[in-house]
């Protein structure tokens, strides 16, 4: 029987010929991620442990994304206390406000992370690196303090399921509407303890950034790990960012899928999550015409330049509707340049958004756009649970940037396609 | 190992934005944490949890984010043990990984009800509904878990393992 690509990285890992879904293995660390507010618990335990050094302070990362620029005075002393071990262990790759960015789109963007790699994040989000073709999973803090103490974790192999994408997705749909309907298809829970592998002909019409936003969201699904087959858009993306030889691994023809979804890119079409789980999915031209309070375009789901460029197609040379509070948050410093650079920041300013520095803020209810009793907001985050943005009242609707500017616009759920017919 | 408590009842997909609202996620201290555990699903859960109580839920408990902030508040609130018929994957090592009991047991689920009174016996495995008497069995850890469990956690394992 043959192996699913996640089933050869982790063997590969640990030093095996070949593993099994349940199996439960010890892998080798390429890299171990951690930021504002879980490398404190992870500091906390490393040191209660006694543990004195880290294992290589070249594979370590901690990213001050969450609550930065510092929120209030607690979020200061936690970032003071990650700062002060990662001078104390040397650790290399400490990102601080003015490099940082939102990590799951600083460390592709860095090229921190290449395909055939094992990577552990003490963030779920940490599966966007699938993309890439890595092993990337979410941990909590403690396997993170392990992580840097020895450079290696238990897994248990996860079962798979197949996403087989076929045909080529319309102007207006990105990595976004493709992930939100697989999840309202399959469910929050349809992939749980389970890797989600991406492949098919139509994987050549979605860029790296449809595909980082895909794999981002597997956790909604209650997946491990997210990954895409390595093709030409990874080769070109990795290109003068990821200088390490590496190793692409395949899927054996008979390896074991516990099911196999084809995924018609055609027919997905823009589309919505409602509150409050991200498998409340319908399209966004069949929602509610309820007012909407707010809208949010950033994030490590869709922060990316593209996700900008999309919103600002939709956004130029119209105005977002009054009562409504449009914040841009690009998602690193790299993007923010970019989107300066192309213009954008001329067309959503003109179109009377905000635009924040890079932070997860908002997205989970930190701040930078902290919503009232009973708001409504569009986001092209990626969670939508009972007050995840503010009050426990308020509502969250996921979409991606095209639908999120069009919303703004017209100050309610809408796709672009409305604002064509407007003009 | 054994544990008492009465039970406090909930549905599927209880996420860890309501287990400890990311607001709360400016102090890693756990008793700061506690506070404010379960809040916006159960506003009056944090005044009459008690040391021994047990959380039962339905499908996929702990979804949603890594942070270790939610197993965590939950044992610092005195929750001893955590029954459900599936847990969140992240949620279901970082219990593990800090000594939160939990156990997959969808009779145990159906079978007790919000206020019941509950007996756990990690070590024979049965789950008792005092209020009911009816008894449910538990499905063993594999050994490698169970050596976590029994060590108080990964880091207090390793370090023994280092010894040896």
């Amino acid at each position: 029987m043959g192996m699913t690509m996640t089933e050869k990285i982790l063997a590969a890992h640990a030093g095996l010929a070949s593993v099994r879904a349940g199996e439960l293995i010890e892998a080798r660390l390429d890299l171990v991620m951690g930021n504002d507010i879980t490398s404190p618990v992870a500091i906390q335990e490393f040191e209660k442990a006694g543990f004195t050094r880290v294992f290589d302070t070249g594979k370590i990362a901690m990213v001050m994304d969450h609550f930065t620029p510092n929120k209030d005075i607690k979020a200061a002393q936690q970032c003071k206390q990650c700062r002060t071990f990662a001078v104390k262990h040397g650790i290399e790759h400490f990102f601080d406000v003015g490099e940082a960015g939102v990590e799951h789109a600083l460390l592709p963007e860095l090229g921190m992370v290449g395909p055939g790699e094992v990577v552990i994040g003490a963030d779920s989000h940490t599966c966007t690196y699938g993309a890439l073709g890595a092993f990337s999973t979410g941990v909590g803090s403690t396997d993170m303090a392990c992580g840097m103490a020895c450079g290696r974790l238990w897994f248990k192999v996860p079962a798979a399921l197949r996403f087989v994408l076929t045909g080529k997705p319309g102007p207006w749909v990105g990595g976004k509407d493709v992930i939100l309907s697989i999840i309202g298809k399959i469910g929050v829970d349809g992939a749980l303890y389970k890797s989600m592998e991406f492949t098919g002909d139509g994987l050549k019409h979605l860029t790296m950034e449809d595909r980082l936003c895909m794999a981002n969201m597997a956790i909604e699904a209650g997946g491990k790990n997210g990954i895409f087959e390595v093709d030409d858009v990874t080769r070109a993306y990795l290109e003068g960012r990821y200088h390490r030889p590496y190793t692409v691994y395949t899927a054996d023809e008979d390896a074991e899928y516990e099911a196999t979804y084809v995924i018609d890119l055609s027919e997905i079409r823009p589309v919505v999550a409602m509150p409050h789980l991200p498998e409340n999915v319908m399209p966004a031209a069949e929602a509610d015409e309820r007012a909407i309070d707010q809208v949010i375009i950033g994030s490590c789901t869709n922060g990316r330049i593209e996700d900008l460029r999309m919103a600002a197609r939709v956004l130029r040379g119209r105005r977002v509707k009054k009562g409504v509070r449009c914040i841009v948050i690009p998602a690193t410093q790299a993007v923010w340049r970019q989107a300066m650079e192309e213009g954008l920041f001329t067309v959503f300013l003109d179109a009377g958004c905000a635009i924040s520095t890079p932070t997860c803020g908002p997205c989970l209810g930190g701040y930078m756009g902290i919503l009232a009793d009973g708001e409504r907001a569009v986001a092209t985050t990626n969670r939508n649970f009972v007050g995840r943005m503010g009050h426990k009242t308020s509502e969250v609707i996921l979409a991606g940037p095209a639908v999120a500017a069009a919303s703004a616009v017209l100050g309610r759920i809408a796709q672009p396609d409305e604002l064509e017919v407007l003009a | 190992m054994k544990a008492q408590g009465k039970a406090f009842k909930y549905g599927n997909n209880v996420d860890t934005d309501v287990i400890i609202p990311a607001r709360y996620l400016n102090t890693p201290d756990a008793q700061a944490l506690a506070a404010h555990c379960m809040e916006d699903l159960d506003a009056t859960f944090v005044a009459r949890v008690q040391p021994g109580d047990v959380v039962v839920a339905e499908d996929n408990f702990g979804c949603g984010s890594s942070r270790e902030h939610a197993p965590l508040a939950l044992k610092t609130c005195g929750v001893s043990c955590v029954i459900a018929n599936s847990f969140a994957r992240i949620f279901y090592r970082n219990a593990i990984n800090i000594g939160l009991a939990i156990i997959e047991c969808p009779e145990a689920v159906a079978g007790i009800h919000e206020g019941d009174r509950v007996a756990v016996d990690f070590r024979a495995g049965v789950i008792e509904n005092l209020t009911t008497g009816q008894t449910f069995a538990t499905h063993p850890f594999p050994p490698f878990l169970q050596k976590i469990i029994d060590a108080g956690g990964l880091l207090r394992s390793i370090r023994e393992e280092e010894k040896a």
